[in-house]
């Protein structure tokens, strides 16, 4: 069996979670202090992805990179990189479209904080950044976890955005959720079932032993 | 000297008012705020740490100023050298007894000595949830002292401790106080406390209510 469609969806997860564990926890931080106008406009621009359909997103994006014109012209002719029918086409399309599955979480979380506890630290002679390390994010950690657990398993299950923009290249853009769906358009129902298996087994266990290790901090995310 | 002069507008629950004090005391000296319910106790508390900042005022302590709204000059916290009792106490949740301390200070000695005042030395592992409503009022304090404050601001510090322990605790307090120098702002509904703390007596009035003629018609 060919497992690089498993591989490549693994390393999608894995690195779509790390880059927008590092935004959302700017981007949640930051909407998690005030209401202002502007706030919610950005709030509502990022839980777009949430509602919209992936392949209205997909299109969107394919548009937007498309190499022959534009944005995506402009970015291959001056960083040599081409987001369509590419993996790190894959990469950003996972992030805007999980965007709003980390940043939730993590604005609640630091939102659910009392706001006496920055001040303590404060009076305490700490500042704004060691507050935020040493109090808040610790105290935040269930929801940065649930934000984490949340993204990582939609990635694996991404479909539409992903073919949109990424195709159907083996090895490239063939993740395994393509793979299945182009196993089943081939009649091939063992492959499909056993790439289907893999992802449903593996995602079981991971979310499992997420929330066995850190049962008492880590909210569900159904909660 | 301690200079206080500010105004602030406050909610209350009649309705809107204004918090106004003017209160000057030497440095070091023990300072009691009382007041009704809702008159400004702790918004004043928290406009002195600089957590809060009034429409209208000048805060000074010794030659340097903390606050000056002419000027559009405030101090940040962290240079105030204060320390802070929370009426909510505000532990950190993440953090074990003595890992509230070390956040405040490197002392080790320092540590000790104040460990011994709150009678805590056998409880440094325990993070505030294991710990009773007492023992977190008392963690809340030395942390506050953990940085050997200038100022110390206490909103109802005493609140959930019994008498036995407060007989120990406060005369503590005081000679700890003494030996940092440090000034304490005391805010507390209990007389018993008042004696304590001999020193200047500073009364907050119900704030002038804006609402108050239109909404009680007894008036």
């Amino acid at each position: 069996m060919d497992w690089s469609p498993i591989w490549l969806t693994f390393k999608l997860a894995g690195i779509t979670t790390c880059i927008l564990l590092i935004m959302g926890l700017a981007i949640g931080y930051w909407l998690s202090k005030g209401n202002s106008p502007g706030k919610l406009l950005v709030e509502t621009v990022l839980t777009l992805p949430l509602f919209l359909p992936p392949s209205v997103l997909g299109f969107y994006l394919l548009l937007a990179f498309s190499p022959g014109h534009g944005l995506g012209k402009w970015i291959l002719n001056h960083f040599n990189i081409q987001f369509v029918f590419s993996f790190p086409g894959l990469v950003l399309a996972s992030i805007i479209y999980n965007i709003p599955f980390m940043v939730g979480p993590i604005k609640s979380g630091f939102r659910s904080l009392s706001p006496a506890l920055s001040q303590a630290s404060y009076t305490l002679g700490k500042g704004k950044f060691q507050t935020f390390l040493k109090v808040l994010l610790p105290n935040a950690r269930g929801a940065v976890i649930t934000g984490m657990v949340q993204t990582f398993a939609h990635t694996l299950g991404e479909f539409g955005v992903v073919l949109m923009i990424g195709g159907n290249i083996p090895g490239i853009t063939r993740v395994a959720s393509i793979a299945i769906y182009d196993s089943v358009e081939n009649m091939d129902y063992a492959k499909a079932g056993n790439y289907s298996l893999i992802l449903f087994g593996i995602t079981f266990i991971l979310i499992l032993l997420i929330f066995l290790f850190n049962r008492k901090y880590a909210q569900s995310p159904l909660e | 000297m301690i200079r206080i002069d500010i105004e602030k507008k406050i909610k209350t629950y009649e309705g809107k008012g204004i918090l106004k004090v003017h209160l000057e005391c030497p440095i070091p000296s023990n300072i009691l705020i009382t007041g009704p319910s809702g008159s400004g106790k702790t918004t004043l508390l928290k406009i002195i740490a600089g957590i809060l900042r009034p429409e209208k005022g000048k805060i000074q302590f010794e030659e340097a100023y903390w606050l000056d709204t002419e000027k559009d000059f405030t101090l940040p916290i962290q240079q105030r050298n204060l320390g802070f009792v929370f009426q909510n106490y505000a532990l950190f949740p993440n953090m074990t007894l003595l890992e509230h301390l070390k956040f405040g200070t490197r002392d080790g000695a320092w540590i000790e000595k104040l460990l011994t005042m709150a009678k805590m030395e056998t409880l440094t592992q325990h993070k505030p949830d294991q710990l009773s409503g007492g023992q977190q009022q008392r963690l809340s304090l030395i942390r506050a002292l953990s940085t050997k404050p200038r100022l110390l601001l206490m909103d109802e510090p005493f609140s959930a401790l019994d008498r036995e322990t407060k007989t120990h605790l406060i005369p503590e307090l005081k000679r700890i106080l003494e030996e940092i120098n440090c000034t304490n702002l005391l805010v507390s509904h209990n007389p018993e406390e008042h004696d304590y703390f001999p020193g200047i007596h500073y009364s907050i009035k119900a704030p002038y209510n804006e609402n108050r003629i239109a909404r009680n018609p007894l008036d």
